[in-house]
């Protein structure tokens, strides 16, 4: 495969980054605005040996897409908010039973059925929270048609490298937007595979992890026999509530995300590096913010975007970086509450000026919305 | 030949198993490993994939291949497995909890696709886990513990609804009659398409005691006497069925499966590409 420039759609761009990484398996349920996602996998699917499966709703596809990563496959589903929330439960057993696969989240606006077709930003707390029990998520954050593309690679990466579900944030406007995107040849990016077990298949342990804190992974009907269970359970995979076991295996779940932060938290930074004004923005809404820097710039002003492509885990120490020369941090997010203005916050203090900027309406945030809280 | 014991299917060192005495889930089980056995399913084949509740346990036991899932969603699951790999034999365990309440939907999903997994549904009447709540095949009028006052619910039948859906091989068993469970579960292993086979196997705890059953002795006698082979139960005018119910293959069919079928719009599709 060459190099080619595309005019492509985002949701297209995300099923061209899933298939160059590998991916074989989809299973969702269609749902605005995610679904060129599904019909452009039923299209694709079957013509390299893969698979695309409509499922009955948003509980099943997870379900096909763990069942099938467990068989070997790099699996992903796509959804939007309120798919998303019937996810969840199942979502869970990805991160307890260590299962590689990616789930798109085409956001769009709330709360329930909403504004079905208007984008948002707002499930970035359902993301990082949406699961009973405490654990770790990764999620990235697509601001342009190109990055639906190296960022859905990059999410399989991830899941395969750290055997977890990752989710993949996008939203209704980098989702439905067409932009030129310049496919990369075969080779060209770096397609990671899970970590497959070796030794006498009698001594495997799916849950004993290497020192890099992640386990092989082996697929059903090779060599190595296992079991995969949603309960608390040991090395081995068995159900075992020893109050110590149980402490192991919480800690070991957060554990390889913490160990490999530095990896995961990728950041884009514009004109930031000297910033006496940052704009901390994600997804479509780093646009706006990259057009109302230039802006201040052309006024005069030292104004420059943090861009966080990873959301989750949050990127406190670059945040705590750019922000070191601002005197003003201005966080513009498609969302009432300011979900990732509170992450900000947090970082800098309650005595920092963080200004938010906050649409909940269906309509994007434009660059002159940000400019009038620097008035 | 000796007769299969199904032990290398078996975890060592579990045993005693945590099923109260009178409970048909161990039984199942028993009959379901001597099948693989009789079949020569190797455990690097075998998928066995489990909800949530007494029968969800069942994973435990085994050294096949293992998903334990959540509650109601095992079909799911079990689907990606096979649609990916469809050389697997992939088991489903259930209750009636996973299978017909809660995840009804996917039961009869699975059923109208026809993936080509065999489901084994152990129906004790109610929510055993739990404490013995009424469950979608806890009969009208019974008594639980949420239903003291007889359950105001009618309830599925689990064998009707699979036909319906799309099922191609039905079957009802019981624990009593352990040697005809084991022929229909070796069936439905053996059969392309979506399988299912009931048990019959009230819980010993919490149902029968509040219904007319005090003793696991009576639940069996009742399984006894209630449960007639299925081509003489459709003899049976309704006035003579009186509470009966049919045991044995009661759907047999051949239509393509799931993944037959995609295999065709593979082909179709590369098909169409040049």
């Amino acid at each position: 495969m060459e190099r080619e420039a595309r005019l492509l759609q985002g949701n297209q761009a995300i099923v061209e980054g899933a298939l160059y990484a590998g991916a074989r398996f989809y299973a969702g349920y269609p749902i605005t605005p995610s679904s060129e996602i599904a019909e452009e996998c039923s299209k694709r699917m079957p013509l390299n040996g893969g698979v695309y499966m409509q499922m009955e709703d948003e509980i099943a596809s997870i379900g096909a897409v763990i069942g099938a990563s467990l068989a070997g496959a790099k699996a992903f589903t796509a959804t939007s908010g309120p798919g998303f929330s019937l996810m969840q439960e199942n979502l869970g057993l990805a991160v307890m039973g260590e299962v590689p696969c990616v789930i798109i989240d085409v956001q769009r606006s709330g709360p329930s059925t909403g504004l079905a077709t208007k984008p948002a930003q707002s499930d970035i707390m359902q993301i990082r929270w949406g699961r009973h029990g405490d654990q770790s998520i990764i999620a990235l954050s697509p601001a342009t048609v190109s990055e639906c593309f190296s960022l859905t690679v990059t999410a399989f990466n991830f899941a395969e490298k750290f055997r977890v579900p990752v989710i993949f944030a996008a939203d209704e406007v980098v989702g439905h937007m067409r932009e030129n995107v310049l496919l990369p040849a075969a080779g060209e990016l770096e397609i990671v595979d899970r970590k497959k077990p070796a030794g006498p298949p009698e001594d495997y342990k799916p849950f004993k992890a290497d020192e890099d804190g992640i386990a092989p992974l082996a697929s059903y009907g090779g060599d190595y026999v296992f079991h995969v269970s949603s309960s608390m359970h040991g090395p081995d995979g068995y159900s075992n509530n020893d109050p110590a076991n149980a402490a192991w295996r919480v800690e070991q779940l957060h554990r390889k995300i913490e160990m490999h932060r530095d990896e995961i938290v990728l950041t884009r930074d514009f004109d930031a590096e000297d910033a006496e004004i940052l704009i901390v923005a994600f997804g479509a809404t780093t646009r706006a913010g990259r057009a109302a820097a230039l802006e201040l710039r052309r006024q005069g002003l030292k104004a420059g975007v943090l861009q966080l492509v990873t959301i989750w885990p949050f990127a406190d120490k670059e945040v705590m970086r750019f922000a070191r020369n601002a005197r003003t941090v201005v966080v513009p997010e498609m969302n009432y509450s300011g979900q990732i203005a509170g992450e900000v916050r947090k970082v800098l203090g309650a005595g920092a000026d963080i200004r938010q900027v906050n649409s909940y309406n269906g309509e994007v945030i434009t660059p002159q919305d940000i400019l009038n809280v620097l008035k | 030949m000796s007769h299969a014991t199904g032990r290398k299917y078996l975890r060592s060192g579990v045993l005693p198993h945590l099923w109260c005495p009178g409970c048909g889930i161990g039984v199942m089980v028993g009959a379901l490993l001597r099948s693989f056995e009789e079949l020569g399913y190797e455990r690097r084949d075998t998928v066995v994939v489990t909800g949530i509740g007494c029968t969800g346990k069942a994973d435990d036991y085994l050294v096949t291949n293992a998903l334990h899932t959540t509650h109601g969603r095992a079909l799911s699951f079990a689907t990606g497995i096979k649609a990916f790999n469809p050389q697997l034999h992939v088991v489903v365990l259930m209750g009636d909890g996973d299978s017909v309440t809660i995840g009804g939907n996917h039961f009869i999903h699975a059923a109208r696709r026809n993936i080509d997994l065999t489901a084994i549904v152990i129906n004790n009447f109610n929510y055993g886990m739990t404490g013995g709540q009424f469950s979608g095949t806890t009969p009208c009028g019974a008594f639980t513990q949420t239903s003291i006052y007889g359950n105001p619910e009618r309830d599925f039948d689990i064998c009707a609804l699979a036909e319906v859906a799309g099922a191609n091989y039905v079957a009802r068993g019981t624990p009593y009659h352990v040697w005809d469970l084991q022929t229909n579960i070796k069936e439905a292993l053996s059969k392309k398409g979506f399988s299912v086979v009931e048990i019959y196997s009230p819980c010993p705890t919490h149902f029968g005691k509040n219904n007319s059953m005090k003793e696991t002795l009576d639940m069996l006698n009742w399984l006894k006497e209630k449960g007639r082979p299925a081509e003489e139960y459709k003899k049976l005018r309704p006035s003579e069925r009186d509470g009966c119910f049919a045991i044995g293959k009661l759907v047999d069919r051949d239509e393509q499966d799931f993944n037959f079928r995609y295999q065709k719009n593979r082909e179709t599709a590369l098909a169409s590409k040049v």
